[in-house]
This record gives structure tokens, C-alpha cells and sequence, in this order.
């Protein structure tokens, strides 16, 4: 199957010469969750807007559903429904109006009991008359997706849906965005929360300075990139790692009373039984011993140092 | 032509208006009465006649007219720009909609609200001075064209506004004096011979004066060049908008 998005070669340009993407490419599979993981501008909400209308590549290519999003705009945008990441919303207006707003902009005939299928998925429909400005911050949120999905589309854009949220909402979200891919739409959410990824995402892309760092089904990236730690915890406080042990390359952590030496799960020999004797030898004494599966997070902070470090 | 998009934004902007019908239509009675009080009976007491028609019944046309550009543009202009000040316009870039649908969208409702003002003052009118009208159907579509393209500008306006200041100084700086020296509360031919050559590059003139002719017969200008002027004026509007939305200028970035 082709992909539902094609990103090839996209470069944005801001009008003070600031290159915010450098050269993007990316596929997004029918069906799939993309979580696209990136630090403060790093250049997610623009390659977002790129695609979906909000702004003009200075070169490259997009297209959805096998259209190009500049010359068959149409077909292209019909397919697409977009979070932003601001809530911009009409305070006065109210939220079922808004709504069937967003359905008929899409060309949508109107559908007034898809609305309340979409109202009652995002637990809104008790708000259907509300004002805008008399709902929370969480509410609004959903009233913005509400928005997008009022014209069915086939795939979803959601730039941080979860900024800002309490973890129940959180939770919430992330029933939706599965209910959502088990009916069929294709999702592609930002994120700068690592745990949202790994709880939702099918495929994870990490966006750093405009570029692309890595692209990769999540499974396999934990898998690849896994490092453990091992924490020891010693009896009393030591100053420096003692020189004997320095071909281990340990850190101190918490003032001296834990060593912390990371590994990586796929080496056939880690060594712990090793250092443990080394450490014993050393005249060290263990309190306890933890080990610690490395996250997303660490995976995602060390892709990005490696990025800095090659600049 | 994404024709639900276009009913979607103007039944959109059309709820507003309705939400504040009251406001919409008592403040042009209001003040439609106060400009008979003040022209019509303080001055009109003294001029008596303008080329055979009462000082009262003459300026009728003007005072529409004047209510009616500044109308469409405010209304224009505040639809397009209140989207982009609060961020919702994201949504009329990310749709499968054209710069036609969405300018159809949003003059044709800010055209209609002037329209409707239009028709009110009007009717206020009617109440103080004896009205015949001539030429009702040509009245009326100047009246529209009017509307329309006033709302055209407006548009512009709220495009071009990057804050309210800006919203306000068009309208404030160029369009009422404009209209007020555009023979709303006079014939041209009452100045003095310098001033009427002046008056001949004003826009405002050749509407007034066709809008006039539709209801009393006699026009400052031919009725020829009127409707000239106010299709000009339109394509020129609309030209300007077909550029903005190509060039994506202040709405895409
Ligand atoms: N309109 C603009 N004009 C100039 N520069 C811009 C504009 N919009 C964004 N940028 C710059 O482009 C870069 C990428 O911004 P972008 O909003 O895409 O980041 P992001 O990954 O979405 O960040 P965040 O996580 O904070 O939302 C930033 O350096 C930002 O300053
Ligand atoms: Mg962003």
C-alpha cells in the first residue's frame, strides 16, 4: 500500500532566512500512530503546517492520499483534519455551532448525528450549547479535535494534544487516539512527553534543528537503542571512583553513594559479575544493586546530544 | 466550488450578526433621526431646496450611502481580521476551500449586513421626508454593488491590519472624509468651480451621484460613469484579493 503521507524533501524558510526544516522526508502509513518527538522548536509544528496548508514550503514536495497538498489542494486537505496546538477558538461562539462550522468548511453536508457520535466519543455532548469560553482548558482541547473530526477525516494531526493536560485527561486522549486508529484513521501526533509516545505510538520519528534524526517502529528502536543501568548502592560515600575501576567508565550519583554504570542489553557479556568482584576488591561496600531499562527519554536525549556534538 | 464552505462561513458570520439584531438595527434609526434633526431641520430650514428637490429628501441618498460603505467595511474587514487576531483562521487554511469561496463566504455576509442597514435607513428616512423613489430598481442595485464592493475593500483592510489600530484607520482617515466630501449633504455643482474639479477625483462622488440620479433623476456626473466607477472599483478589489491570497500574503507564512 502507498503511503497515506509523503513527505520528500521539504525545506521552510522563514522570511528572516531562519531554515526551520532542512531537508525533511518521512512516510506515514495508512493506519499507523506517529509520534513525532521533538524538543522546543524543533521544527514540528512547522512541518505540520507544511503539509497541511498552513504555510508554503520553500521547496519539496507533500502529498496525502496520493495527492500533492499544493496542486491538488482539495483532494488533499478533504482528507485531513488538524489539532493545533494553540487553542484558537471563538470564545462567544457555541460548541455545537463551531462544530458544524468545521463540518460544512470541509464541504461536508450537514450531519448533525455524526456530530453527536463525535460530541458524545469526546464526552461533550452535555457542552453542546455551552460558550466556548465557559469550558476548561481540557474541554477546549477536545472541542479543537471535535473540530477535526467533524469532516470524518482520514488522517489526524494532533500538535501536542496533550500540553498542559492532567494525567486523567491524558489518559482520556489517549483512549480517543486508539478508538480513533481502530476506526480507521491515520494519526500523527507531536510531543515533547517521551512516555506518550512509547504508550501510544506505532512508529516513533525524532525531529531535532529542522532535520529528521530517526525514524523507526517503536518496539524496535527500544530494542536497538536499549541501554541498562546498573545502580550499586554503596555503604558509605565515596569522593571519585576509585582509578582501579576507571576502565568502567561509572559515574557518582547522589553524593558519592551511588555507582551508576550503563550497559548495553545486546553484548553478550555485560561484565556485571566482573565489576562486581572489581568493586568488592576495591574495598567497596554494597548496600543494594537496581537496574534500570533505559526509556525513550534517554534514547531521545542521547540522539540529540549526538546531533549537537556533530554540529 | 466547495459551495458548502461558502454557506458555512456565511451562515457563520450571519449568526453573529443575528445575536445582536437589537444593536444592528437600532443604533442607524438612531442616528439616521439624529442627522434629520440636525441637517434636515437646522439647515434644512434654510436651504429649502436643492435643484427642486427638499434639502430633507436630498440628503437621504447620501446618508445611506455613508452608513452603507462604512458598514461593509467594518463589517468586512472585522470578519476576516477577528479570525486571524484569535488564531481561527488556521482552519480556513488547512480546508479544501479557494480564495473565492472564502471571500464569497465573508463579503457576501458582511454585504448583506450593510444591506439590511441600508434598507433600515431608509426606512427611517421615509418617515421624515416625502420619498419618491425613480428608479427603484437601479436604487437597489447600487445599493448592492455598493455593499458588495465596499465589503470587497473591507476585506482588504482586515487582511492588511495587523491590530485593531490598524483595523480602525482606513476607515477613519480615508473613507469618511472621503464620504463627506463626497456631496452626501450637497451638490457638487454648489462649489465654487475649483473645488469641483477636486471633487472629480473623489470615488465617493460618482456613487453618491448615481445612487441620487436613482432617486431623483439629476446626477453631478453621467449615470454611465457612476456604474463605471463602481465596477472598476470592484475588479480592482477583487484583483488585489486574488494577489493576496496567491502571494499568501500576512496569511501564510
Ligand atoms: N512564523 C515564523 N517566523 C519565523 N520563525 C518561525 C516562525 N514559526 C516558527 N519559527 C521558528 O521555526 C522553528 C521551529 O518552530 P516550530 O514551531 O515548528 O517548533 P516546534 O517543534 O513545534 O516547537 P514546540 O515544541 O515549541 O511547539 C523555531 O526556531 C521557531 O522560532
Ligand atoms: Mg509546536
Amino acid at each position: 500500500m502507498p503511503p497515506m503521507v509523503e513527505i520528500t524533501d521539504v525545506r521552510k524558510s522563514y522570511g528572516d532566512g531562519f531554515e526551520a526544516l532542512k531537508g525533511v522526508s518521512l512516510d506515514i502509513l495508512d493506519g499507523e500512530i506517529l509520534a513525532l518527538l521533538g524538543p522546543n522548536g524543533a521544527g514540528k509544528t512547522t512541518l505540520i503546517s507544511a503539509i497541511c496548508g498552513l504555510t508554503q514550503p520553500t521547496s519539496g514536495t507533500v502529498s496525502v492520499g496520493g495527492h500533492d497538498v499544493v496542486t491538488e489542494y482539495r483532494g488533499a486537505r478533504a482528507l485531513v483534519g488538524l489539532v493545533p496546538q494553540e487553542i484558537n477558538l471563538e470564545p462567544f461562539e457555541r460548541v455545537m455551532n463551531t462544530v458544524r462550522f468545521s463540518r460544512g468548511l470541509f464541504g461536508k453536508p450537514r450531519n448533525d448525528a455524526m456530530l453527536e457520535k463525535i460530541l458524545r466519543q469526546l464526552s461533550l455532548w452535555d457542552k453542546r450549547d455551552s460558550r466556548i469560553m465557559e469550558l476548561s482548558g481540557g474541554m477546549k482541547r477536545r472541542v479543537l479535535i471535535a473540530k477535526a473530526l467533524a469532516h470524518e477525516p482520514q488522517v489526524l494531526f494532533l500538535d501536542e494534544p496533550t500540553a498542559g493536560v492532567d494525567v486523567e485527561l491524558r489518559r482520556d486522549m489517549w483512549e480517543i487516539v486508539a478508538q480513533l486508529q481502530n476506526d480507521g484513521v491515520t494519526i500523527i501526533l507531536t510531543t515533547h512527553y517521551i512516555e506518550e509516545a512509547e504508550a501510544i505510538a506505532d512508529r516513533i520519528a525524532v525531529i531535532n534543528k529542522g532535520d529528521i534524526l530517526l525514524v523507526e517502529e517503536k518496539s524496535a528502536l527500544m530494542t536497538r537503542l536499549g541501554q541498562k543501568e546498573l545502580r550499586i548502592e554503596l555503604q558509605e560515600p565515596i569522593d571519585r571512583v576509585p582509578d582501579i575501576l576507571a576502565a568502567w567508565n561509572m559515574r557518582l550519583e547522589q553524593d558519592g553513594l551511588v555507582l551508576v554504570y550503563s550497559y548495553d542489553t545486546t553484548q553478550d557479556r555485560t561484565g556485571i559479575a566482573t565489576l562486581i568482584r572489581e568493586i568488592s576488591d576495591a574495598g567497596l561496600i554494597l548496600r543494594d544493586l537496581q537496574t534500570r531499562q533505559n526509556s525513550l527519554e534517554d534514547i531521545f536525549v542521547g540522539l540529540v546530544a549526538e546531533q549537537e556534538d556533530a554540529a | 466550488m466547495n459551495l458548502q464552505a461558502v454557506r458555512a462561513i456565511y451562515v457563520f458570520e450571519m449568526s453573529r450578526f443575528f445575536r445582536t439584531l437589537l444593536q444592528s438595527f437600532v443604533s442607524p434609526v438612531i442616528s439616521t433621526s439624529l442627522y434629520f434633526v440636525v441637517f434636515g431641520a437646522a439647515i434644512g430650514s434654510r436651504i429649502e431646496q436643492v435643484e427642486g428637490v427638499s434639502y430633507g429628501a436630498f440628503i437621504v441618498p447620501g446618508l445611506i450611502m455613508l452608513s452603507v460603505m462604512t458598514q461593509a467595511i467594518s463589517n468586512a474587514s472585522f470578519g476576516i481580521y477577528f479570525p486571524k487576531f484569535i488564531g481561527t483562521i488556521y482552519e480556513l487554511l488547512s480546508a479544501p476551500i479557494n480564495f473565492l469561496e472564502i471571500v464569497m463566504g465573508y463579503v457576501g455576509a458582511a454585504a448583506t449586513k450593510a444591506l439590511f442597514i441600508g434598507v433600515v435607513i431608509l426606512g427611517t428616512s421615509a418617515m421624515f421626508v416625502d420619498l419618491t423613489i425613480q428608479h427603484p430598481f437601479a436604487m437597489l442595485a447600487f445599493m448592492v454593488l455598493t455593499c458588495l464592493s465596499f465589503a470587497l475593500f473591507g476585506f482588504i483592510i482586515g487582511i492588511w491590519a495587523q491590530n485593531f489600530e490598524q483595523l480602525q484607520l482606513i476607515p477613519l482617515l480615508i473613507i469618511t472624509p472621503l464620504v463627506f466630501l463626497g456631496g452626501s449633504f450637497y451638490s457638487i455643482s454648489m462649489l465654487p468651480p475649483v473645488w469641483q474639479t477636486i471633487s472629480f477625483f473623489n470615488p465617493v462622488v460618482y456613487l453618491v451621484s448615481g445612487f441620487r440620479w436613482s432617486f431623483f433623476g439629476l446626477a453631478d456626473v453621467p449615470i454611465g460613469l457612476s456604474l463605471l466607477a463602481i465596477a472598476g472599483f470592484t475588479a480592482m478589489c477583487l484583483g488585489i484579493i486574488w494577489l493576496i491570497f496567491k502571494t499568501g500574503w500576512r496569511i501564510r507564512q
